[in-house]
């Protein structure tokens, strides 16, 4: 494949008249590599308090199909959870991401919740899992796979449950991404990719029959969200 | 896929004669464009977002070598593998050849244009491996048996009860007495069908709508979750992508993000955004353990730098053929290849040839909305105008038709000439036409007259009358 390689490179550079890139318009490139500079950010999020990033990424998330609960402390999430699953005559066995933030949660105190802690299967109804960031722009949720968050755990479950919390919320996906670059700053300083970043908006949907929006596609037919106002400074 | 795009004619023909296809486009009109200009209206920084995507897409063309070596460093250095495919031939047999390394029997795959392109299904079949469409209009048209109508939503050209009859054809297994009468239980069906398909398969393609240079990753943007389902459980993934679709930061596609998904499908984000980059990482819980994108050229390269390179800004949202009344009118299949509408009417000459696909920028009012509607503000008429163009150079449009454009261009040249031949004509229709005021035939316009009366002109020409009227009012100064 060398030589196709070589040879589209090639064909780009006779396309464009020139050879490889002069040395100052490469640099240029690596430039803007480096720096990353950010385009123009929508007004929307980014000119609100923290307050009312939470606020708007409550109302996006609800508006693109995610239920929500909101409360106090950590240590009210079971019990948020144990509630919802009641409300919604949903099945009480769950399947808990292996994250030591959701190992710290009282557990204990909600006998009627069946939990299994690990990688989700097919089998498994209801999965329960935190969240990197959350994106108020949009009302999305920023996961990343990695030790503590198997990819699979929010898609394979029919019911999707995520913990946000409200130091979690930042106004844009730049925001977001920056945190990203943050977490896994690599020994040389580059970002350390994860294998896969989701940003997740509202449950599984499709429109392809007859642009009839129906939920629960391939992925979790309910998102449904527990927003931890902690107040914590991030 | 077999490629039809030379008999557009009649395809179109048929397509109008076609009660349900007419049925089914009515959907499109209430769903993706009202939609679009809904959330469009929600965000005032619409057309400088728009600006600057096409600053972007611009820059990284004119610097389009260096940010697919950055990718491809990238890539490596995480672990996954870059292949560089001149045509569809070599990606598909990249692809043949990763899948037989595996041993995989299956494959699934979410929806990929380039993966339509390739035509990768055709060739793993054809070599004993079973590929599984697993986004839903994508697997309406694999069990039809049919190609895509529309970039985004590839079964729009069917009504449900098509939709219903193709599920019990092909689920046989299932109870033939079950409900099948709305989307609702049809969705449902589907998902129960593909989930153990999703677990089996040993290897997952998905595409690509961004590739990004900074960090080697690839995004794909979709609502039904089956880009995540189909790249997460296999051994390996796949990535479908053409050259153009990289970008340089995150940053970079974060901004065309905010377009694409409300162009698209008028929605203010998609489901599922996902950036994947390289394999399973060694703590990882899940993942594939390999990671290969498939980097396809296919003549792209070589429309840098000419009247055509526009196009390769193309973000394939799908909103020129959702506003285009010839696409509502004839439905995607028509057009007779991968891509319909007005940026299929660009690209697919550019790519197979306007011998080809010339009939296609032909299919168009000129009407505007399709470069109105683009995020990316592709010039989409200006460049149907230049394929017609090379059409005529080339002597491709029948004699008939060249000799009437001729005799017009003779006379559109010397304008006192057209000035007395059109007021001649004008009064010569008019005085023939006067008892109907319109004509049912004439001779050299059957093209009009066979659907629609000609009316008879007033007598007079437009120039005549402007002369009197510029006369009138210099009197009356």
């Amino acid at each position: 494949m060398n030589h196709s390689r070589d040879q589209i490179l090639g064909t780009i550079r006779r396309s464009l008249r020139r050879g490889a890139l002069a040395p100052e318009a490469a640099a240029a490139c690596e430039t803007r590599l480096v720096t990353h500079r950010r385009n123009l950010i929508p007004a929307r999020a980014r000119t609100l308090p923290p307050r009312g990033q939470v606020e708007l990424f409550v109302t996006m998330a609800e508006a693109a199909s995610a239920t929500v609960t909101r409360v106090k402390d950590a240590r009210d999430v079971p019990a948020a959870i144990a509630g919802y699953l009641t409300r919604f005559n949903l099945p009480s066995r769950l399947v808990r991401a292996p994250d030591p933030a959701l190992d710290a949660l009282p557990w204990a105190e909600q006998p009627l919740l069946e939990i299994r802690r690990g990688v989700a299967e097919d089998a498994d109804l209801v999965g329960v899992t935190t969240c990197f960031a959350a994106i108020a722009e949009t009302g999305t949720l920023m996961l990343h796979s990695g030790a503590a968050g198997p990819t699979r755990n929010n898609f394979l479950p029919d019911t999707d449950i995520v913990v946000v919390r409200a130091s979690q919320v930042v106004a844009a996906y730049e925001d977001g991404w920056d945190r990203l670059r943050e977490a896994r700053r690599g020994a040389d300083g580059a970002l350390a990719m994860p294998r896969t970043v989701n940003f997740i908006t509202g449950p599984s949907r499709t429109a392809d029959i007859e642009q009839k929006i129906e939920l629960g596609a391939h992925g979790p037919r309910r998102l449904h969200l527990v927003v931890i106002d902690d107040g914590e400074a991030p | 896929m077999k490629v039809t795009s030379h008999a557009f004619k009649t395809n179109a023909r048929h397509a109008l004669g076609d009660a349900q296809l007419q049925q089914a486009m009515l959907n499109l009109r209430s769903g993706f464009a009202e939609r679009r200009a809904h959330v469009v209206s929600q965000l005032p920084e619409w057309e400088e977002l728009r600006d600057e995507a096409v600053a972007i897409k611009k820059h990284t063309l004119a610097n389009l070598d260096f940010y697919l070596e950055e990718f491809e460093k990238r890539v490596i250095a995480n672990g996954g593998q870059v292949h560089w495919c001149r045509d569809a031939a070599e990606a598909n047999a990249t692809v043949l050849a990763i899948c037989r390394k595996l041993g995989a029997r299956t494959v699934t795959k979410g929806k990929s244009m380039i993966g339509e392109e390739m035509g990768v299904n055709d060739h793993l079949e054809a070599n004993g491996i079973t590929p599984v469409e697993t986004d839903l209009g994508e697997y309406i048209i694999q069990i039809r048996h049919e190609p895509p109508s529309h970039i985004i939503a590839p079964a729009v050209h069917l009504v449900k009860e098509q939709i219903a009859q193709s599920f019990r054809d092909t689920h046989r297994d299932l109870d033939p007495a079950r409900q099948l009468a709305d989307s609702r239980q049809m969705c449902d069906e589907a998902r129960a069908v593909l989930r153990p398909r999703f677990l089996a398969a040993d290897v997952g393609i998905t595409g690509a709508n961004f590739l990004i240079a900074e960090t080697g990753s690839s995004i794909i943007v979709t609502n039904e979750g089956n880009g995540d389902l189909t790249q997460t459980l296999p051994k390996a993934h796949i990535v479908l992508a053409s050259l153009e679709k990289v970008v340089p930061t995150f940053e970079d596609a974060a901004t065309i993000l905010r377009l694409l998904a409300r162009s698209a499908t008028g929605q203010e984000f998609s489901a599922y955004t996902t950036v994947s980059t390289g394999p399973r990482r060694p703590d990882d819980l899940d993942g594939p353990g390999e990671y290969h994108v498939v980097l396809l050229d296919n003549g792209r390269s070589a429309l840098l730098g000419g009247e055509f390179e526009d196009m390769l800004r193309c973000i394939r949202c799908a909103a020129c053929l959702n506003h285009c009344p010839v696409y509502q009118a004839i439905g995607g299949q028509s057009y007779g290849w991968v891509y319909p509408g007005p940026m299929g009417a660009v690209l697919t000459p550019s790519l197979l040839g306007v011998e080809e696909a010339g009939n296609l920028p032909n299919a168009s009012t000129f009407c505007g909305r399709c470069e109105d509607v683009c995020p990316m503000k592709i010039p989409l008429p200006k460049m149907m105008r230049h394929w017609r163009e090379r059409e005529f150079q080339r002597h491709l449009p029948p004699r008939a038709y060249r000799l009437g454009l001729a005799a017009w261009a003779f006379l559109a040249r010397r304008p006192a000439l057209y000035r007395l031949a059109s007021a001649w004509g004008a009064r010569m229709l008019g005085y023939v036409g006067r008892a109907r005021g319109r004509f049912r035939a004439l001779p050299f316009a059957a093209g009009w007259t066979r659907t629609r009366d000609l009316p008879a002109p007033e007598g007079r020409s437009f120039m005549s009358l402007w002369a009197e009227r510029n006369a009138a009012s210099g009197s009356s100064k």
